[in-house]
């Protein structure tokens, strides 16, 4: 398996967040996660990026345990992520908010970066590589209008994006996507949906998302895992899991 | 339409031609300035040049990384004693011993980051301030220090160079302020700077894009405090004397309202608020001698707050000023230019 979660637990306090969860994840699919709110989707991702110390259970990536590596270790793995509430930074613009992606692939201390003289210096140099590189993701997001513009000040759906795009300038090879449609008119939405598949299939990103809307599920995902109360409810194919009873009950309350 | 030709323009220190001729007439005023200005003039300016360096410091801290600091005059004092007793116990020599000061104070900033690590907002503020009103008070202790007493200025060398008066610190202070300057902001533009800003911005956000929480604030930390511990070096110089005292909390909280007051985050705001707030500084000690003005303010604290006149009264002008520029400016300078200058880009619509 590329990404495998085995029985993972974890409590605050009294409160059982997650208990039990194991699923795995082949490399280029779209694993998407379901669930009512507060059903621990979100703390799942918590516990994969390593900002939740899990109290039981085991993550593995590409056959590695890095349930005790800290989130920077495990950015460095190849694993990103977007966010449900935006995180972005709001005083930057697109392209430096992007260029924050590329931290891990540049070197510029505090001696070369300080004494950054010119083009030619070391700096100057890998500023200009990575600004490159950074500008291929905007480009490849329509973000163009965008590039010089303080982040905080633009509309959601754009912000989104930009999320996005920071996600994929750490050239992951599993992206953790947080409700990505979530707030967005049905037109951005599609225009995410256009580049979830996108992603995965020029990039060979392997996608792990949880997302509300049900049609922007059935559509992109290869599989869904159900969870409700920290509890996984079923694993598999999109068709499976929503007729799955237990499914309908938790999202609907029928039966 | 953006015609770029390469991407090293959007980090460019100087984009255009305008802005190189502007700093060119910077650097022959700078140079002319001495001569056709008098000796107290010179005095303020190496003041204001101290001032900048400790701003640009603690803006790095504060207004870039987001990390509140109430103690720097601490850091301030550690690069004063530490350079003063390096040159005279140890006879290092001034270059090898302010950069060293600047270290070892570097090496407190290292230290205090390690429980500021878990400190947030006013917890960090509080923590910090017990630095800073405890590091003069050790200083004070030890008798290798001075002690209560003091320590008076060594010699100050550079190879056959003997500076001795505050013209000659100046052609020290101001091409050395400069290149801080540039320095913090080149260091503030690239990848270092940006991790700061991210940690100040969405500190989870920065974790999973691969910064190193620990080792960033740590490090601003040590810079920030590297900086002021510089600064401290030199004004010990222009002072020419030193005593733990002087290094006490009000000067943290002047070190902290230049920042603020000048902008959060920005180079440009930092050296703006340290100039002002050094002026003001000074100038404020003379307001009562001030022609009408001094009389009125004389007469004004005679009739509200005492029959003899307070004797302090420019610290309540100063704070007067401070909260009119906040209350109108809350970005404080920086926002004041910003705004001025998109008005004259767009006037007169």
């Amino acid at each position: 398996m590329f990404f495998e979660v085995d029985n993972l637990s974890i409590a605050f306090g009294g409160l059982q967040a997650l208990s039990g969860i194991s699923f795995g994840v082949n490399k280029g699919e779209v694993f998407a996660m379901i669930g009512p709110n507060g059903a621990g989707k979100t703390t799942l991702f918590n516990c994969v990026n390593g900002i939740y110390k899990p109290s039981s259970g085991s993550i593995k990536f590409k056959k590695k345990e890095i349930q005790r590596k800290k989130p920077h270790q495990i950015a460095r793995l190849g694993i990103a992520r977007t966010f449900q509430n935006i995180e972005l930074f709001p005083y930057l613009n697109t392209m430096e908010n992007i260029m924050l992606g590329r931290h891990l692939f540049m070197k510029t201390g505090l001696f070369h970066g300080g004494l950054m003289f010119g083009r030619r210096s070391f700096a100057g140099k890998e500023e200009q590589e990575n600004r490159q590189k950074a500008e291929e993701i905007i480009k490849l997001l329509n973000l163009e209008v965008y590039r010089n513009k303080p982040v905080g000040a633009l509309p959601y759906g754009v912000q989104k994006m930009v999320e996005l795009g920071r996600s994929l300038a750490l050239e992951p090879e599993l992206l953790l996507l947080d409700e990505p449609c979530a707030g967005m008119n049905s037109e951005e939405k599609q225009d995410m949906i256009f580049w979830i598949k996108d992603i995965r299939d020029e990039l060979g990103v392997t996608i792990l998302l949880i997302e509300h809307d049900m049609n922007i599920v059935m559509d992109i995902s290869d599989r869904i895992m159900a969870i409700n109360f920290g509890k996984p409810i079923t694993v598999g194919e999109p068709a499976e899991v929503t007729s799955h009873p237990e499914v309908l009950k938790a999202y609907l309350g029928v039966g | 339409m953006d015609m770029k030709r390469d991407y090293y323009e959007d980090i460019e220190l100087f984009p255009g031609w305008v802005e190189k001729f502007w700093f060119f007439l910077l650097l022959v005023f700078l140079g002319a300035f001495p001569f056709i200005s008098n000796n107290y003039l010179i005095y303020v300016a190496n003041f204001m040049a101290i001032n900048i360096i400790v701003a640009l410091g603690l803006n790095i801290l504060v207004g870039y990384t987001g990390q509140i600091s109430l103690g720097h005059a601490g850091f301030f004092a550690i690069g004063a004693f530490a350079t003063f007793t390096l040159m005279q116990k140890a006879s290092f020599p001034f270059l090898l011993a302010l950069p060293a000061a600047a270290l070892i104070s570097a090496i407190f900033g290292f230290l205090i980051a390690l429980p500021a690590l878990r400190l947030e907002g006013p917890y960090l503020a509080i923590a910090t301030l017990g630095f800073g009103l405890t590091i003069t008070q050790v200083i004070g202790m030890i008798d290798l220090f001075g002690g209560r007493t003091g320590l008076h200025a060594p010699e100050l060398l550079i190879g056959p160079w003997e500076l001795k008066t505050d013209l000659d610190l100046y052609f020290l202070l101001v091409p050395l302020t400069i290149g801080l300057i540039i320095i913090a902001r080149n260091l503030t533009r690239t990848r270092v700077g940006r991790a700061f800003i991210a940690i100040r911005d969405a500190e989870i956000a920065a974790e999973t894009m691969g910064v190193n929480l620990i080792f960033y604030k740590t490090l601003a930390f040590a810079i920030s405090a590297f900086y002021t511990g510089l600064a401290g070096g030199l004004y010990a110089f222009v002072l020419r004397f030193i005593e733990p005292e002087i290094f006490g909390l009000y000067m943290s909280i002047v070190f902290l309202t230049m920042v603020v007051v000048g902008g959060l985050g920005s180079i440009f705001g930092s050296i703006a608020g340290a100039m002002l707030l050094s002026w003001l500084d000074l100038e404020l000690r003379n307001i009562l001698d001030i022609p009408y003005l001094g009389n009125w303010l004389k007469d004004l604290s005679r009739e509200y707050f005492s029959i003899t006149g307070v004797s302090n009264i420019q610290y309540i002008v100063f704070g007067g000023i401070l909260v009119l520029i906040m209350l109108f400016e809350p970005h404080g300078i920086y926002g004041f230019w910003i705004r001025t200058k998109k008005y004259w880009k767009t006037w007169p619509f």
